[in-house]
């Protein structure tokens, strides 16, 4: 099969035409409280293309069966369109072989899935797990929980106030008894790139497996997982341009073949008596019951898309508008921006002075901003800083230089109100 | 833009820059209780002095975004002098205010208050407006902690 990667888009010899690319996007043009939308809250989940609508649509009107071990045209076309998600999943983070993905409801499940299957069987009493300081919570309480209920120690890399690791921290950290390391690959709060292959390779020279959360990696970075040497990836579609409720995880063959099944049912079976059964091969014996069919086949469209327009263009155009924007808030008078990590992508965390990141959120959402306010589900960043709340920007393949200049013009109007 | 203006008055502003009864703890203090509302990080703790039915005395602690700020210094305002039976009707008639549907002006008892029915037409700030009494009736319950979640 023909692949994105061998078939540019149209657009990828010409600059970055980003108005072209937001005709894709239905959802960007509409006004909110009278005001053009500035959407930049694609961290919480981005926008989807046309053709990934489209394919919802089309998938229910057109296609709708379940899929494997139906024989009518039905059932087969919806499972030829599933199972080549595989493929593109596959294909996207360079895996070796279609069976090191598997299908899950999103980074939280995947996260969940190796915790329970492939870090719980193997660990015992003060064996070790290592996380970071700017973990999201689905990277934290899977492993305390897990640690709760073996225990085992979580162990934490600090990171210095720009939002970076303290690497020399980590390799303090790491020792004959470190079982397994997972971390973020960007931080969700800060827009921190971590050097994730130093720590894989530092995990695997103490004989540890390691993970990356990668949630907020894939809109913007290029994912080679046989380049990052990583046991385990997992990421979120709707993260990525595609449907909520689907995601993947990639974790080795080997390893895949030496877990236990994640959930009993239907689909991850070979043969099943009342005395015993057996169960498929890898991935499926990790996806239990009817799959979220409509949305693979969605998200396999989303990451197309992504393909089309070429991720290192659209992560040189991120990284632009990325300096624009940090100039521009620079200048806004009380202003504390938080993640200053020298290599970061897509993140805008800060604070106004004297203002409440929510009442921040209400104002510039009067100004057709969308940003997030919050922890961000990363309440130790918080407590790091020492702050309850940020309001958060997040850039898209999709935003622009106005999307920005707004967000600016809001933040002088809260400036303005609050001085009153 | 009026919108906001109708959300961010001048009164809101006001107690949000100078909250009143902020922070203290009053002496003879005799019913507490803490509040938060997970969505937002505001934090809050209600302390009452209470005596024969009659709340003397009234503070706040805690941190929180304006509308929650402004709506627990309001508060305190509102029911110092207050008999602990007309502090819950005012929280009822506060409570229909910020969550009733329909364009009703609201209760000409609620006085000042009334800016706080601002917040109606920001279904995600309603609970920031609406902790500090919240966690009063949990006060008064001896509850100990309220949560808007």
């Amino acid at each position: 099969m023909e692949t994105a990667r061998n078939t540019p888009h149209p657009l990828s010899n010409d600059p970055y035409d980003v108005e072209k690319i937001r005709q894709d996007f239905p959802t960007l043009h509409q006004e909110v409280k009278g005001h053009p939308l500035a959407y930049l809250d694609s961290g919480a989940t981005s926008q989807k293309p046309q053709t990934v609508i489209d394919c919802l649509k089309h998938f229910y009107e057109q296609d709708n069966a379940n899929v494997h071990r139906g024989v009518h045209t039905l059932s087969e076309r919806a499972t030829l369109a599933y199972e080549a998600v595989r493929g593109k999943v596959q294909r996207f983070l360079n895996a070796s072989t279609e069976k090191e993905i598997v299908f899950v409801r999103g980074t939280t499940e995947g996260l969940n899935l190796v915790a329970q299957c492939h870090v719980r069987p193997m660990l015992k009493p003060d064996d070790e797990i290592i996380i970071s300081e700017m973990e999201h919570h689905s990277n934290i309480v899977p492993w305390q929980m897990l640690c709760k209920e073996t225990g085992a120690q979580l162990k934490v890399i600090p990171m210095n106030d720009q939002g970076e690791l303290i690497m020399e921290r980590f390799y303090e950290l790491l020792s004959p008894r470190t079982k397994f390391v997972s971390v973020t690959w960007v931080a969700n709060s800060l827009g921190t790139i971590n050097p994730v292959k130093a720590i894989i390779d530092a995990a695997h020279a103490q004989g540890a497996t390691a993970m990356l959360d990668a949630a907020q990696a894939v809109p913007h970075l290029t994912v080679d997982v046989q380049a990052l040497g990583c046991d385990f990836l997992t990421f979120s579609s709707h993260k990525v341009l595609g449907p909520t409720g689907i995601g993947a995880l990639f974790g080795k063959e080997n390893l895949l073949e030496a877990m236990p099944p994640y959930q009993g049912g239907g689909d991850m079976i070979r043969t099943v008596t009342f005395e015993e059964t057996t169960y498929a091969e890898v991935p499926l014996k990790f996806e239990a019951g009817t799959p979220n069919i409509a949305d693979t086949i969605a998200m396999g469209v989303a990451l197309d898309y992504l393909e089309s327009v070429g991720i290192e263009r659209v992560a040189g155009h991120e990284a632009k508008l990325l300096t624009y924007a940090t100039e521009q808030l620079s200048e806004v008078p009380g202003i504390r921006l938080f993640g200053t990590a020298a290599s970061k992508c897509s993140v805008l965390s800060f604070l106004l002075d004297g203002v409440h990141a929510h009442d921040v959120g209400t104002i510039l959402d009067g100004n057709g901003v969308a940003v997030r306010t919050g922890h961000h589900c990363a309440q130790p960043v918080m407590t790091h800083f020492g702050v309850p709340a940020t309001t958060r920007a997040t850039l898209g393949l999709y935003n622009n230089q106005a999307d920005i200049d707004a967000l600016v013009a809001g933040l002088h109007r809260v400036s303005e109100i609050f001085s009153r | 833009m009026s919108e906001l203006r109708d959300l961010y008055e001048e009164v809101i502003l006001d107690h949000n820059r100078n909250p009143r009864n902020y922070p203290k703890r009053p002496e003879g203090c005799n019913h507490s209780a803490a509040g938060n509302n997970p969505l937002c990080g505001d934090d809050v703790e209600i302390h009452l002095a209470i005596h024969e039915g009659v709340i003397t005395d009234i503070g706040f602690e805690g941190d929180g975004c304006a509308i929650s700020t402004a709506s627990a210094s309001m508060l305190t305002e509102a029911l110092k002098g207050k008999s602990e039976a007309q502090a819950r009707e005012l929280f009822a008639e506060v409570h229909t205010m910020l969550t009733a549907t329909g364009n009703d002006e609201p209760d000409a008892t609620l006085g000042k208050l009334a800016v706080l029915g601002g917040v109606k037409d920001y279904p995600m700030r309603v609970k920031c407006a609406s902790l500090a009494w919240h966690t009063m009736i949990a006060a008064l319950n001896n509850a100990g902690s309220t949560t808007t979640e």
